[in-house]
This record gives structure tokens, sequence and C-alpha cells, in this order.
């Protein structure tokens, strides 16, 4: 491509990707896959008159695309480095609050037929066992509590994220995943088992301001933080911090 | 860019939209290619995990590769010689995995030969067999989405064929089996090649069907496109490494085939 051809394609695609953040005033929030459920809800209670756009993905993923220049005033994450990744690429983001925490649980199949009741239980031979892959959060949340309990478990498939472990106990192909507790709740297919061994990790999700003078997603993060907000994450199986 | 044509200049719009459309595919590649981390691909691609995605990867693809070339030519020439009610409706059902969102594919997968399938239920029940999260799993899929490319192409193949050596073939009292064999198989030679060579590298690249059905676990059901995907979430050199392997190994196998069998099947149209 000649220099002239490129510079126009380039302004072309700068132009058609910066409609800028706030067009049209709305805050643009990011946040976890996890949190779909709770922030929608959250977003549709008028009451507060908090409106968002709302772009649910992994942690990862948004923390990438933030990084990258995407519009988003509010990140919300799953994942402790993922926020540090956002922070120390910022000039101008809040300082991060813990609004909510996490836990595992065993996901079993509804009325539990393999009578599965302990963390213990799951090394049982001929038990089919789904964890996620250790590349993502969840995965090492998983093989830290297994390591810990010294519970030892070879699982049929490590999954990329916890919604694929919680289609395959769904599904019938796997006996038991684990998977977190928010996850489970939101599955009317599957029946959990809470794990005192969970207690050990700290699964806390984090929200930011990008912009620390931005009234409106301040806004949104007390609303997450105060009373209301709080009562929706308890409901949706989060704990408080 | 040289023009071939004899007469007159070859059209400068013509030239720009063709050259967009190459642009677009690329641009991407370029992109991949800059931001290699190259300085560690070597340590990348010759570590255990990534040698043995790869390794499955190719295993898996080759033996899809053969099984799409055991059934697909004869689904193929049942397209194209044959005539049956609903044949239409056939075509459409063998090819349509080609759209179909390959997470779809995988759920599809399960739904018939997973624990509760309608195949995989009895296929436990009887024989104690379980599909998903197996090598054979990952094969199943590739086939599934793969095994269209070739069927197209030589049904394509079988429909152009010159059918007066065909006839002649059966006027001197051969079968139609032996002339399936002899006459009908020569001629659509190159077609089935290129249509093998495509299913192959569509298997190479297969992610979605094959993550849904057949899982992820390292040494069974862990292919090079998987083993990228989750590199992504923790490592983007190692995934830009990972995929520029794919591309690498794909590239020169198009290149090599389209230089060896392509242009015949261009003449025998």
């Amino acid at each position: 491509m000649s220099r002239p051809v490129s510079i126009v394609v380039a302004a072309a695609l700068v132009a058609a990707c910066s409609s800028g953040p706030r067009g049209g005033d709305t805050l643009v929030v990011f946040a976890a896959s996890s949190l779909n459920d709770v922030f929608t809800a959250l977003a549709t209670d008028s009451e507060s008159g908090v409106s968002a756009d709302f772009s649910f993905a992994g942690s990862s993923t948004l923390a990438t695309q933030i990084v990258n220049g995407a519009p988003a005033n509010v990140f919300a994450s799953a994942d402790e480095r993922q926020m540090e990744v956002v922070i120390s690429a910022s000039t101008n983001a809040g300082a991060p609050v813990v609004f909510a925490t996490n836990s595992l649980v065993l996901a079993v199949e509804r009325g539990n037929p393999r009578g599965v009741h302990a963390l213990a239980d799951i090394d049982e031979p001929g038990l089919l066992v789904a964890l996620a892959a250790q590349q993502v959060p969840l995965g090492q949340y998983s093989r830290e509590m297994l390591a810990s309990a010294q519970v030892e478990v070879t699982p049929v498939t490590l999954e990329p994220d916890a919604r694929s472990v919680l289609a395959k106990v769904e599904m019938g192909e796997v006996d038991v995943g684990i998977v977190y507790r928010t996850d489970a709740m939101s599955s009317d297919e599957v029946d959990f088992i809470d794990l005192d061994e969970s207690r050990m990790l700290s699964i806390d999700y984090y929200v930011v301001a990008l912009d620390r003078s931005d009234d409106e997603a301040q806004a949104f993060i007390d609303r997450l933080v105060g009373t209301d907000g709080q009562q929706v994450l308890l409901n949706a199986g989060f704990g408080l911090p | 860019m040289t023009s071939r044509r004899a007469n007159g200049r070859t059209p400068i719009v013509i030239v720009v939209l063709g050259a967009v459309a190459c642009l677009v595919f690329a641009l991407p590649l370029v992109a991949l290619l800059v931001r290699v981390p190259w300085r560690s691909v070597g340590s990348i691609l010759t570590s255990a995990a990534a040698l043995e995605a790869l390794w499955l990867s190719i295993v898996t693809s080759v033996v899809t590769t053969l099984l799409a070339l055991g059934i697909g030519v004869p689904l193929a020439w049942l397209l194209a010689r044959t005539h049956f009610f609903g044949k239409t409706f056939v075509r459409a059902v063998c090819t349509l995995s080609m759209v179909l969102p390959p997470v779809v594919a995988g759920v599809a997968l399960l739904a018939t030969y997973g624990r509760r399938g309608i195949i995989g239920s009895p296929l436990e029940a009887v024989f104690g067999l379980r599909l998903p999260f197996t090598m054979p799993a990952v094969v199943i899929a590739q086939l599934f989405v793969a095994m269209p490319f070739l069927v197209l192409t030589v049904e394509s193949a079988f429909n152009s064929a010159d059918q007066t050596v065909e006839d002649a073939a059966r006027t001197l009292g051969a079968s139609a089996l032996y002339t399936f064999v002899h006459v009908n198989l020569p001629q659509a030679r190159s077609s089935i090649i290129a249509g093998a060579v495509l299913t192959w590298a569509r298997a190479l690249g297969e992610f979605g069907a094959t993550i849904t059905f057949a899982g992820n676990f390292p040494g069974t059901t862990r292919t090079l496109p998987i083993a990228t995907y989750l590199s992504l979430e923790s490592d983007l050199g190692e995934a830009l490494a990972m995929s520029m392997m794919l591309v690498v190994v794909s590239l020169t196998v198009l290149i090599a085939m389209r230089a060896r069998f392509l242009p015949t099947l261009g003449e025998s149209r």
C-alpha cells in the first residue's frame, strides 16, 4: 500500500473506532462475564437513574481492550491481576475497590445422582470431572484449592471458562465440575455443594473509575457498594467484602 | 502485478478492487507476523506442550482426511451421478456444517454421541464406549466440519468429467463399480486431491466444535488451535507464536498442493 493510501485508511479506521467515550453521555461499563446478571439488574432498576452500556467478557479480554484504547468509563474485574494491568497503563484512573467476593463450588447434575457431598469425594474412580484450564483464573483457583486440600483428581477436560465447565455438567457429559458459586446459582440444571476449602482463596471483584474525576462513573460505583447493590450481589450468590 | 491479458490493459478499477480483497486476507497475516515475539519463538514452539499439540493436530487431521476420502468420495459420486427423491435436501444437509457456527456443531455432536446422546447413550450402555473427551471425538468433530469441502469439490469434478469415457467403459462390459474405480476416480484425481487438501486444512484449524464436543486435555484432545486459544488468556506471545506455526504449516501445504495439482484441475474443466 502506498503511503497516502495507508494514511487515509488509517484515518478512516480511527474515525470509525473513536466515537469517543460518552457518546451521548451514556456510561460505558466493561465488566467480567460473571457480573452480567447483576449489572444488568442494577441498570434496569430505574430508581437511581443509573443507565449504562455494558460490555461483558473475560477480565483479561476487557483489560486488553481498555489498554488498547477501548472507550470504557468503568472497569469491573473478576481478577486482581487484570485490574493491575489496567491501572498501571492508566494515568488518571481512580483507586480500585473490592465490591464483591466469589467462592468455588462443586456443580453436579440436579438431584446429585452420584452422591457427591465434599471435595474429597471427587477423586472416586469412574467419576468424570471437568475443571477450568489453568490459563484462566478459575482454573488456577481450582488447582490451588485441590492442592491445599490434597485431593488428586484427573479431569477429563480443562475447559476455557466457567460457563463451559457448567455446560458440560448441564449436558450430563461430566459428573462434577468446579465452578464459581454465582455460575452454579445462575443455572436451573445443576445443584451445587458449597466448599469450606474455598475459603482460603480470596476471589475478589474490583471496580474502578477509569477517570477519577468522572462523577457518573463514581455514582455507579457508589451504587454498587451501597445497600441496594450489595443486596443484588448477595442474591446472585456473591459474597460481600 | 503483471498482466497476462493479450490485448488491452487490465481495467484499473478491477485491479484496485481485487487488491482491496487481497488486503482483507493479507493485512491480518502481516500484522500477525509483526507481533510475533521472534526472539522466543524457538523456545515456545519446541516446548513439550506445543509439540504435543502440534503432533495431535497433525495426527487427527490426517486421520480425518483419510476418513473423508473413504466416505466422502462415494457420497460425492452419489450426488453427481444418481437421481433420487430429495437429493437437493440431502446435499444441503451434507454441507450444512460449513455454515453452522462450530460451537453449535459441537453441541449437536454432544447431543448425538454424548453420554445422553441418541448414539452415545446406547454405545455406552452396550459396549461401555464413551466418545466425548477422547481422540476419536476430535476426529469426529473435524470430519463433521471439514468433509463438505471434499464432497463439494469432488462432486463438481464428477459432474464436469467427460462422460463418453465412462459410457465406453460400460459399453465394453465394465461393471458400475469397476467403472467407478478405473474411470471416475482417475478422471477426478486432481479434484480429489484438492478437496482432500482443503479438508485437511479446515480440520487442522478446527476449534469450536472440537473444544465443545471433545473438550481440552493435553495429549488427548488439546489440538494446536485450542492450545493457541488458551494461551491467549495467559501469554499473548505464546499464542502468536503458535498461530504463526499454524499459518506456516497450512500455507506451505496449500502452496505446494496448488503448484502440483490445482492447475490441472482448472484445465480439466
